[in-house]
């Protein structure tokens, strides 16, 4: 009898190919965020005209995610929650070399801080069904909080690791991972499913060509509202997420420096003498 | 049964192989200040295996209660681990505040922490602050340091931060006076989600950076590699540590233990000098401290103009070698 449980378990569970899931975050390209303005009056930014990115550490994770299913075969899906006009910025994504791409979009998303975030997508995510591995950037540059991941993980019931700098996948054992710390790194055996979140120096994001992006145009988007996902807890939205920005501005300036002047042998005197006269020298 | 626990700020005084981050006891102290007005008492949570010498160090800081999460599958750090080791009193005796610094643990740990609690935390926080009904204000910098937002967290409870090191100062032990309360964490095996196999670390590395009286920085404006000489040349005349912008690091001018700034790390100098460097807050809030700030660039429109005490524009190759002359002799018309 016990001769026939191995292929019996065979039979019944089909071969699975690995599942890779990519969160993404578009952002305002920093390239213009000289023109971000603080609006006086409704203390939000004003980003209007701002083209958006994939968020930079985005990319690398994608780019892990690429090479992984070129090593391992499988799939890379992009899911994303942004406004429905950041299509184009998972279109390069695509174009990038992921199979497809789920939009998670409603004005009731807006707003929502990084558990909010976490928690839809880790709704959109349990629509998708099962999977092995997501793959984040470990912060992004607009907001910088670096918790998504993490949080992702914990409404996932799975677990995470951050600061990912190094990733080995193998079939029948524990993946191992290596994490930056202070002054060093660690290296963790874990089990699939998990969620990783990548530093830049785990990899060098390959370049979009002009055949990928005519490719990308056969791949499909799909877009999901409020409504296509379950959300039984209340954390999504401004009025949702559990912290708030009480203020925001435009750090304060000491006023202007004191400025030294002359040509440059003059400046140069002064400036000794004065930090002569402090006892810097 | 652990004892009662009456503290309303909670501090995570990270630890590995029993030796603590300092930004933990720099929490300690800034907890304290804040809890001093609303009449709270103040514990550090110590979360690890065999803590007991650590725990009698941490006491010395003039905590209440030092809370010990003390277990063999705690020995190294496991957030999911972290986690549950703590849950439960956090559950039970309702800390208001709850404070981690923002390292490589703590960013991992307070997330993972946050979403468990189902609270709102804010991140790699530059200022604290709390409201006499006992809310937390947090002062976060945001896209790249360009606005600052003030962060609260009004409906749910404890209301989460982490830190960056370096921002608020390393206090001196004192007397003991609080006591240890052993958290009853129950672990499983199964609340581990993954396995250390191998730990790297090299000796911190010592840049001189964060006791430095005196630090000189170079920015994107330097140029070059060959240029970057003349950084070193007068933090050199003066005696004083080399530091960098995030631009001369990716660039291999610099190191990167000498990146000063919100991915860096925090100086307190009694001078700072900024040569090339235009002023983005990402840096300026690694040397925001600094007691006399002077900064040399070519550009008069530099926003480090508006942050500094004494301004040079002009041409670096033209003013910085006059300048490390000029200070070499007097470093030696006046001999130690």
């Amino acid at each position: 009898m016990l001769d026939f449980e191995g292929p019996c378990r065979t039979l019944e569970s089909p071969v699975k190919i690995m599942r890779i899931i990519v969160c993404l975050k578009p952002v305002p390209d920093p390239k213009h965020w000289n023109r971000l303005q603080l609006d006086p009056k409704t203390r939000t930014l004003v980003r209007k005209g701002i083209p958006s990115t994939i968020n930079p550490l985005d990319r690398h994770a994608l780019e892990a995610a690429l090479t992984l299913r070129e090593q391992e075969g499988g799939e890379v899906l992009i899911v994303s929650m942004a406004p429905e006009d950041s299509q184009p910025v998972l279109k390069e994504a695509l174009a990038m070399g992921a199979d497809r791409a789920v939009l998670l979009s409603d004005r009731m998303f807006a707003g929502s801080d990084t558990l909010g975030t976490a928690y839809v997508l880790s709704a959109g995510i349990e629509r998708l069904g099962e999977f092995d591995l997501i793959l984040c950037g470990d912060e992004t540059i607009d907001g910088g909080t670096a918790q998504v991941s993490a949080q992702l993980a914990e409404f996932l019931g799975v677990p995470n690791v951050m600061h990912v700098s190094g990733l080995e996948a193998f079939p029948e054992k524990p993946w191992l991972v290596r994490s930056q710390i202070e002054h060093g790194y660690m290296v963790v055996e874990i089990e699939p499913p998990m969620v990783l979140s990548v530093v830049k120096s785990i990899n060098t994001p390959r370049y979009v060509t002009l055949m990928n992006i005519l490719e990308a145009e056969q791949k499909q988007i799909e877009v999901w509202s409020a409504n296509d996902v379950t959300l039984s807890e209340p954390w999504a939205g401004l009025t949702g997420s559990p912290t708030q920005m009480a203020d925001l501005f435009v750090p304060e300036r000491k006023g202007m420096a004191e400025m030294i002047t002359g040509d440059a042998k003059e400046q140069a005197a002064k400036l000794a003498d004065r930090l002569h006269r402090l006892g810097f020298c | 049964m652990t004892d009662r626990i009456e503290s309303k700020i909670w501090v995570f005084v990270e630890q590995r192989r029993h030796l603590v981050a300092e930004v933990g006891l720099e929490l300690l102290r800034k907890a304290q200040t804040l809890a001093k007005p609303l009449q709270w008492k103040v514990a550090a949570v110590l979360i690890g295996r065999e803590l007991g010498a650590l725990a009698d160090m941490v006491l010395s800081f003039g905590v209440d209660e030092v809370l010990v999460a003390d277990d063999p599958l705690l020995e190294h750090y496991c957030n999911q681990a972290y986690v549950r080791a703590v849950e439960g009193a956090i559950r039970q005796y309702e800390p208001q505040v709850l404070l981690l610094g923002a390292t490589a643990m703590g960013t991992d740990f307070a997330p993972r922490l946050a979403a468990r609690l189902r609270t709102g935390l804010s991140a790699h926080c530059i200022d604290l602050d709390v409201t006499p009904d006992g809310q937390l204000l947090s002062l976060v910098p945001g896209w790249g340091g360009n606005v600052m937002a003030r962060i609260s967290c009004p409906k749910t409870r404890p209301q989460v931060a982490t830190v960056l090191p370096g921002v608020f100062p390393v206090p001196e032990p004192g007397r003991a006076r609080g006591k240890i309360v052993r958290l009853n964490a129950q672990l499983q095996q199964e609340d581990l989600g993954y396995r250390i196999v191998e730990t790297k670390r090299e000796e911190a590395p010592k840049s001189g950076l964060e006791t430095a009286e005196i630090v000189v920085a170079g920015g994107w404006g330097i140029g070059s590699k060959a240029d970057w000489t003349r950084v070193e040349e007068l933090a050199a005349a003066l005696n004083g540590a080399v530091g960098a912008t995030r631009p001369p690091v990716d660039e291999g001018w610099a190191e990167e233990k000498q990146m000063i700034g919100q991915s860096g790390r925090t100086v307190r100098p009694r001078l700072y000098i900024g040569l090339g460097i235009s002023g983005h807050m990402h840096h300026l809030v690694g040397v925001k401290s600094s007691e006399l700030s002077v900064a040399i660039n070519s550009d008069p429109k530099a926003a480090i103009f508006g942050h500094c005490d004494v301004g040079l524009v002009g041409d670096l190759k033209e003013i910085v070698p006059p300048l490390i002359e000029a200070i070499r002799q007097y470093s030696q018309q006046e001999p130690e």
